[in-house]
């Protein structure tokens, strides 16, 4: 599994650590452990589709944004998200292009968990190593 | 660390434990509790006692957890001249907090229409991830909800005129300035008014147990009776306060440099309160904060419509006045005594509420003689509490007290322990009818996820922060 939930972390909320070969793997499997945590994925179809482009100084920037951008979407555009297609360019500045792919939210329809209100910078880190990249995200529930 | 036992109740990590400490931190808790507090506290604790400003001791309640940056159950005060304010301790899900109504009816009346009551408040009361309100506001409405709070829903008639007196600051932070939020909040807040979230957030149908009526005289002047049908409702800001927390931890974390702060957590990122940061987030915590109890106003608005659909009667013959309404992740200025001098100060409280004594100001009128109503919420299965604020707190914890049971498991845990439609049947079995979004969003907040309330309750009781008016038992339960 390219990412794992962490028990015992943050007792009310939720923790992941997520492990990508590239900035790309990385940004997608930390979307989907995401919305793992506020839906079954599989009961969400890819419906409508979201561009998001977002430019940050540094990777955990970045993915803090990246983040906090499709948390913001969900309830803006009642969006769950199940498919995310991710590039990643560096220039003076991290560059990031994605569609985001997913349905209107239906209870009926989707087997829906716990919202999640936000990102935090509670022990949050963006690692790189020699051969992959690596993250430790807590979701305030 | 060392922990130096203080009272039976009071624990204390004294300032040279850590470097930086300005304060030394202290715990509430029975020897139970405190041998079962996860050492993240401590950790999480100390670093709040190493914020800018902070006075006298950094607290944590006896419902402590883990949260992130600051505990759950943390109180800390700052001053206004150096001192900072913090995004991270107040959460966010800015004025997440607890309203209880009551009713004339008792659980005779109410008891055979449950399932019919829970499932019509299940649909007029959206919950769950996403979910959307049924008002409709224009950008410019939503603004008007954030500046005046529950006074925007009496005049729009989600409220009756004395609704407001019953709330914590009247339902209105004064000094909420919505050019201080981004649009994006907007956006992701407007459609939200009237709506439950989810997590740990319930609507919930509830019985004064008649054995365990503490104070009589207390909980005549609240409006109680035994066997009294009660409402408590456990919500916050929405989407709205959420993104106004999100975009000002990413100006903090920026300003912290600017202001020369450096902080043990990220999490912590603060500003200087008098800084353009500090203000600027200020009266945009304000607008959160009123969006807040306008949320809960509207949800009372439909509880009331629901109740009077059910019973064929109108909600004011049925006594539905709000109780109290307390904001429990908040920060808010107010006058407290240091070293013998009243000062204004900057109180943050996560996960803790406000407990004031008898006599304060700020107490609405109908309660002033016996002190402020405290709602403490428990876990869906077993049951909350009412309590009163005494003279105490306010020299002690600067009138602080817990927020509920506090949480010992994490989610992930007890949904191994529990299938979420297991628990609903349980539960329907020990006379609490349930009707939730998501079955596993059911499971994680099982009983035995929590602390067990009635010691948590005890703690503050034998301190003699809060005391004990009613215990409330649930017998219908709505969550997202």
């Amino acid at each position: 599994m390219p990412y794992r939930y962490l028990e015992d972390i943050a007792t009310a909320d939720a923790a992941f650590e997520v492990k990508g070969r590239t900035l790309e793997e990385l940004f997608r499997d930390a979307a989907i452990a995401t919305f793992e945590v506020m839906v079954e994925m599989k009961s969400v179809k890819n419906e409508i589709t979201k561009t998001i482009e977002l430019e940050n100084q540094t990777v955990d920037g970045l993915l803090f944004d990246w983040l906090s951008e499709l948390v913001y979407l969900k309830d803006a555009e009642a969006i769950v998200f199940s498919k995310f297609d991710v590039n990643i360019r560096k220039n003076d500045v991290y560059k990031l292009n994605a569609i985001a792919s997913g349905e209107g939210i239906d209870p009926e329809k989707h087997n829906l968990r716990s919202d999640v209100k936000a990102v935090t910078y509670h022990m949050y880190e963006v690692k790189e190593a020699k051969d992959h990249w690596s993250a430790k995200v807590i979701l305030d529930i | 660390m060392e922990i130096k036992k203080i009272s039976d109740y009071i624990w204390e990590i004294p300032a040279t434990e850590k470097e930086g400490m300005l304060v030394p931190a202290r715990i509430y808790a029975n020897e139970k509790l405190m041998s079962e507090m996860d050492s993240g506290v401590f950790e999480q604790i100390t670093n709040v006692a190493c914020l800018p400003g902070i006075q006298k001791y950094a607290y944590c309640m006896p419902d402590g957890h883990l949260g992130y940056g600051f505990p759950i159950g943390g109180v800390a005060a700052f001053s206004l001249e150096d001192g900072i304010i913090s995004p991270g301790g107040i959460g966010f899900d800015i004025n997440c907090g607890m309203r209880l109504i009551r009713t004339d009816l008792t659980a005779d009346e109410v008891e055979p229409r449950i399932k019919e009551l829970v499932d019509l408040l299940f649909k007029t009361v959206p919950a769950g991830v996403g979910s959307k309100g049924l008002v409709k506001l224009t950008p410019e409405e939503f603004k008007e909800v954030m500046v005046h709070g529950v006074n925007w829903c009496i005049e729009n008639g989600y409220g009756w005129d004395h609704d407001a007196e019953r709330i914590e600051e009247n339902g209105c932070i004064p000094g909420a300035d919505p050019s201080k939020v981004s649009e994006k909040a907007i956006s992701r807040g407007i459609k939200q008014l009237g709506t439950l979230g989810s997590g740990n957030h319930y609507l919930e149908i509830q019985i004064a147990t008649p054995e365990k009526i503490f104070d009589k005289n207390v909980a005549e002047v609240f409006g109680i009776f035994k066997n009294q049908v009660l409402i408590m409702v456990h919500c916050g800001s929405r989407g709205f306060g959420h993104q106004v927390g999100t975009d000002y931890l990413r100006i903090f974390d920026t300003a912290m440099k600017k202001y020369g702060i450096t902080v043990r957590d990220r999490e912590l990122a603060c500003a200087p309160f008098k800084s353009q940061e500090g203000q600027d987030y200020f009266s945009a915590m304000k607008c959160a904060a009123n969006a807040a109890f306008a949320n809960r106003q509207v949800i009372v608005h439909r509880l009331r419509e629901g109740f009077g659909s059910i019973f064929g009667r109108e909600p004011e013959e049925m006594g539905m006045d709000i109780i109290y309404d307390v904001a429990h992740n908040v920060a808010k200025l107010e006058m407290h005594d240091i070293d013998g001098v009243q000062q204004e100060l900057i109180v943050h409280r996560k996960g803790s509420t406000r407990c004031f004594g008898p006599g304060r100001k700020e107490v609405p009128a109908i309660y002033r003689k016996v002190g402020q109503p405290v709602i403490v919420g428990g876990s869906m299965e077993t049951g909350s509490y009412l309590l009163v604020g005494t003279e105490k707190a306010m020299k002690e914890t600067f009138g602080s007290t817990m927020h509920g049971s506090g949480r010992t498991m994490s989610r992930t845990a007890a949904k191994k322990k529990v299938d979420g439609a297991e628990l609903k049947k349980e539960m329907e079995k020990a006379g609490i009818i349930v009707k939730a979004v998501s079955m596993s969003g059911l499971a994680e907040e099982a009983g035995f996820a929590y602390k067990d309330i009635s010691e948590v309750v005890d703690t503050m009781e034998m301190a003699g922060i809060s005391k004990k008016v009613v215990e409330l038992k649930p017998i219908g339960n709505i969550k997202g």
